[in-house]
Parts: C-alpha cells; sequence; structure tokens
C-alpha cells in the first residue's frame, strides 16, 4: 500500500509547521525522514496517521483518502506516536489486549497475536508487568509492539529507538527492516547512522520544506559538487614543488597539506576519477612514491548540515 | 458500540486499578449511610418510611464526587498523549467519549446498587412509597449523567486533571445552586428560564417520585450538550 501525500500544508496560528511538501512512499519501501528540531517531521506524520487535519493538501493511504475516510485509512496504519505514550498503569498483556481489541482483531485471534507481538518484540519476561514498571527500552518495545499488533500495511514510527542502548537499538533496527519489506514504513531519527542503516530512502525536511530525497548515494552526489581525495606521497625533499605541480593539474580546485610534517594532501577537485589518473601520472614522472590515494565519502553528517543550516 | 464497551471496560477496569473508585464507593457509602441513618433529620428523626434523606445526601455528594472520577478521563490522556494512539485507531471521537461517560455512570451505578440494602430494610420498617424510591433513582441517575458529561468537557480542555475538576465543579454549580438563587431573585419569563434550567428543581420533583418527561428531556438535553461539546473540542485538538 502506497502513501502519497500531495501540498500537504500545516499552519500553526501563522507559522507554517510543513509547508506544502508532497511525496510518495512506495510498498516495501522504507523511507527515512530526517531534520532538525521543529522542522515539521513531527507534525507531517501526525498528519499522515489521521491525528491532525492538514490546512491543505491530500494524503492518500493505497486508494484511500486520509482526510475524507479516516475511519477506512486507520485500519492500515500501525503508529508510534512521538515520545511513545501508553497508559503505563495497566499491564503490558492486558493493554496490548486492549489495543488489539481496537483494531478489529477477531476476539479469537486477539491472545494468539498479542502472544506473537510478545515474542517477536521480546517481551516474554515482562508480560505480566505494569508498563510503568519497565525501563524506557521495554516501554519502547510495547510501543512497537501496539504498532504492530494489527499487521498493519503502513508504519509510521515516530523517532523509534529513543532511550535504547545500542544493542536494543540494532535489534529494533534489524526489526524494522524485516518487517519493512512487505509493509510501507516511514520513520523519523535524530541518529543519522541509523537512518542510513535502516531506510532505502532519505528525505531531508527543513523549516517545513523538502529539501533533499532520495537514496544516500544520491544525496551524496548532489550534495558535494567537488570530490575530496586524501593523498600520500613519499620521498619528496620539497612540499612546495608537489603543493605546485598538483595545484596546476586540470581539474583541481583546491589543495592542502594535511599535516605540518608529512605529506598529506587534501585535494578537492571536480572529478575525482580523472584526477586520480593524472596525479599518479605525475608521481609517475616525477618518481614519487604515492603511498596514499583515498577518495573520501561525504558523511551523511556533512549533507544534513549542509542542508539544513542556513 | 463494540468499540464504545472496549473503551468503558479498560476505564471501568482503570478505576479500580487507580483505587478511585474504592475511595468513591468507601466515601459514599460512609457518608449517604450516615445522614441517612444516624445524623441529622435522619429516617429515625423525620419517623418516616421514606428515602428522602438519602437522595438528598446523595444529590450532594455526586455533585462533589463525579468530578473527581471525570476530571482525569481526558486530561490526563491529554497529557500523557496517549489520547494520539486512541484517536489514530478504528474507532470515532464519540465512541471513545461514549465510552469514557458510560464507565463513569456504570461505576456510579454500582455505587447505587451497594445501597439498595438501605431500602430493603426501610421497607421491612414501615410502608414505603415504592414508586418514589424508584423515580428517585431514577432521577440520581440522570442527574449523574448531566455531570458525568459536564465533567467530560471540563477534563477535554485542559491537561491538567485539577484544572479540570475545577472546572466541572464550576459549571456544575451553575445547574446545582446558581441558577436556582437567580430564579428567585428574578420575576417574570427570566425566573421561569432560571426555573428551568436549575438542576435541583427538576432532581427535587423526581426524587418526590414524580417522573415528567420534561424532566428527562432537561436531563438528557445537558448529557447531549456536554457530550457533543467534548467532542467539538477533541476535534478543535486536531485543527
Amino acid at each position: 500500500m502506497d502513501i502519497k501525500v500531495e501540498n500537504l500544508t500545516k499552519l500553526y496560528g501563522v507559522q507554517k509547521a510543513v509547508d506544502d511538501i508532497s511525496f510518495v512512499v512506495k510498498t516495501g519501501e522504507i523511507l527515512g525522514f530526517l531534520g532538525p528540531n521543529g522542522a515539521g517531521k513531527t507534525t507531517t506524520m501526525k498528519a499522515i496517521a489521521t491525528f491532525l487535519l492538514p490546512d491543505n493538501g491530500s494524503i492518500y493511504i493505497g486508494d484511500n483518502d486520509a482526510i475524507k475516510s479516516p475511519q477506512e485509512v486507520k485500519k492500515h496504519i500501525g503508529y508510534l506516536p512521538e515520545n511513545n505514550p501508553l497508559y503505563t498503569e495497566m499491564p503490558v498483556i492486558d493493554y496490548l489486549r486492549f489495543v488489539a481489541a481496537l483494531n478489529n482483531v477477531p476476539k479469537q485471534n486477539i491472545d494468539e497475536r498479542v502472544l506473537e507481538m510478545v515474542k517477536l518484540c521480546g517481551l516474554r519476561g515482562e508480560k505480566h508487568k505494569k508498563i510503568e514498571e519497565l525501563s524506557k527500552g521495554y516501554q519502547q518495545r510495547v510501543g512497537l509492539a501496539q504498532a504492530l499488533i494489527h499487521d498493519p500495511d503502513i508504519l509510521i514510527l515516530d523517532e523509534p529507538t529513543t532511550g535504547l542502548d545500542p544493542n536494543q537499538i540494532i535489534e529494533i533496527r534489524e526489526l524494522i527492516k524485516k518487517i519493512g519489506r512487505s509493509k510501507t514504513v516511514i520513520l523519523s531519527s535524530h541518529i543519522l547512522a541509523e537512518v542510513e542503516a535502516t531506510c532505502d530512502r532519505i528525505m531531508i525536511i527543513n523549516k517545513g520544506k523538502i529539501v533533499a530525497n532520495g537514496t544516500t548515494a544520491e544525496l551524496r552526489n548532489r550534495s558535494q559538487g567537488n570530490e575530496i581525495l586524501i593523498v600520500e606521497i613519499e620521498g619528496i625533499s620539497d612540499r612546495d614543488t608537489v603543493y605546485t605541480a598538483v595545484a596546476e593539474l586540470p581539474n583541481v580546485e583546491m589543495v592542502d597539506f594535511l599535516e605540518n610534517e608529512s605529506a598529506k594532501l587534501e585535494i578537492q577537485s571536480s572529478d575525482a576519477k580523472q584526477t586520480k589518473k593524472l596525479i599518479f601520472d605525475l608521481c609517475v614522472k616525477n618518481n614519487w612514491y604515492l603511498s596514499q590515494l583515498t577518495p573520501v565519502e561525504t558523511k551523511l553528517e556533512d549533507i544534513f548540515r549542509e542542508l539544513t543550516l542556513n | 458500540m463494540k468499540k464504545t464497551w472496549i473503551i468503558a471496560k479498560r476505564e471501568l477496569a482503570s478505576f479500580f486499578d487507580s483505587l478511585m473508585a474504592y475511595i468513591l464507593l468507601v466515601l459514599f457509602l460512609g457518608f449517604s449511610g450516615l445522614f441517612t441513618w444516624i445524623l441529622g433529620s435522619d429516617i429515625f428523626f423525620i419517623n418516616q418510611a421514606s428515602l428522602q434523606a438519602f437522595f438528598s445526601v446523595s444529590y450532594w455528594s455526586f455533585f462533589f464526587f463525579i468530578p473527581a472520577l471525570t476530571m482525569r478521563l481526558l486530561a490526563e490522556e491529554n497529557r500523557s498523549g496517549t489520547i494520539e494512539l486512541l484517536l489514530t485507531r478504528p474507532i470515532t471521537d464519540w465512541q471513545v467519549i461514549s465510552g469514557k461517560f458510560l464507565a463513569t455512570l456504570l461505576l456510579i451505578i454500582i455505587a447505587l446498587a451497594f445501597t439498595l440494602p438501605y431500602y430493603i430494610t426501610v421497607a421491612n420498617i414501615g410502608p414505603i412509597d415504592h414508586g418514589s424510591v424508584i423515580s428517585g433513582y431514577f432521577g440520581l441517575i440522570l442527574m449523574s449523567s448531566a455531570y458525568i458529561s459536564i465533567g467530560l468537557l471540563a477534563s477535554s480542555i485542559s491537561n491538567n486533571q485539577i484544572v479540570g475538576f475545577l472546572i466541572a465543579l464550576t459549571i456544575g454549580i451553575l445547574f446545582h445552586i446558581i441558577f436556582g438563587v437567580l430564579a428567585s431573585s428574578f420575576s417574570g419569563s427570566l425566573s421561569d428560564i432560571f426555573n428551568y434550567l436549575s438542576l435541583s428543581n427538576h432532581y427535587q420533583s423526581m426524587a418526590r417520585g414524580v417522573i415528567d418527561t420534561r424532566d428527562i428531556i432537561y436531563f438528557l438535553s445537558i448529557v447531549f450538550v456536554g457530550l457533543v461539546s467534548t467532542e467539538a473540542v477533541l476535534k478543535r485538538k486536531r485543527m
């Protein structure tokens, strides 16, 4: 089931929380939703989950209009809101039963479904405890279990890994990946590495607008016109000769020595492929030993900062 | 209806889990028992086999207890954010509200059921007017419904339970006393209007054994307006 968002706008007073955004998420795709705090991630997710009514635009879940027929759409959505609100005074198993009944799980299947979720989310030892007695990590699992209990086609997870320890983060990530194969998933996160590891596609939103949308590879290509090479040359007496020789190569835009003593250079070029060849040829011609020639990948952090800092 | 019941069951269980239900039962039975049998113008004092004393005590106790029961119903959901979980499930706002309404009303009915021994005892002491007792209980249930819907509305407005409690008491006191006072200090049609709005008039005629459709319509209108306004407040929060 696809999610189609068209020209979504949401105002809080006069401030535009979400400003005319459109995107599509296809079945089997995991979309990572990135952006600084207050960029409009949560608002967008709330609107898709039918909690907030947008001021403008439309949202389609499959063929159903989420604004006109929310009751139909809600059946297909599993939602984990920000901060994972739960009825903390309830025991885990009672809570899951309650959510299952609310989600139209047939009565005879409820127990079976609840046990399945308990197993899937690793809650077996905690199922009879009250939710308030659980650690934050386990509470997060309960939140995930309630989102998955009716086997929804669409999963909307607002920061699903906050408060988890590194082991749990990896577990939850694997779980989302596994589930995500057959479902449409939107997840938001502050942890860039997590989005990179889990998601097929990344969407960066800033001040209510989409500033980037694509796979990590695509984002890298687009954001960084110049590519960076780290080059180390041994067996040279004069650093200045090297510097001028390299700087004179075509395609090279900037050269900089990395460390004071060694001959390690950072070279920014408009076309790394060609520059590599030219550097190699240059070294051969001058009898320099080329001991390192590494292309530097732009980190997702850098892309994020570049797109969201003004 | 099924969804309403799912919500009601959870709320009712939550009343008992949080001890709220037990506190209400103990206090209500304590107060009503005390004033019906032991203190003030109790049954032995007025020397009549009637439950008038019980009905006037209940009238006041429910006025205070019901806001205490309803104050957390929506305020707590607003505060913790669970309202978001609830309203994104395949359930309408109306079902959520009516479920919560039903749970509180059931708790009140449970409390009233515990007072049936009073009725049985009095009926054994002397000749009791069965009609007026039934009408009195019916009046209490209608009055409670009105205050529950007011309490729900108050609870939906704020994220804070205490604010919910105070708003419910403030609206409640209008119906409970102020409209009656205003009715007696004005004359003519204004007095008639306030007289009609005053809840105690409608309740007292029922407690005396008169079931009038006008009274029933009065209570049901408060319930209806209260619940519909609550729905509007919930909708407003999602705009």
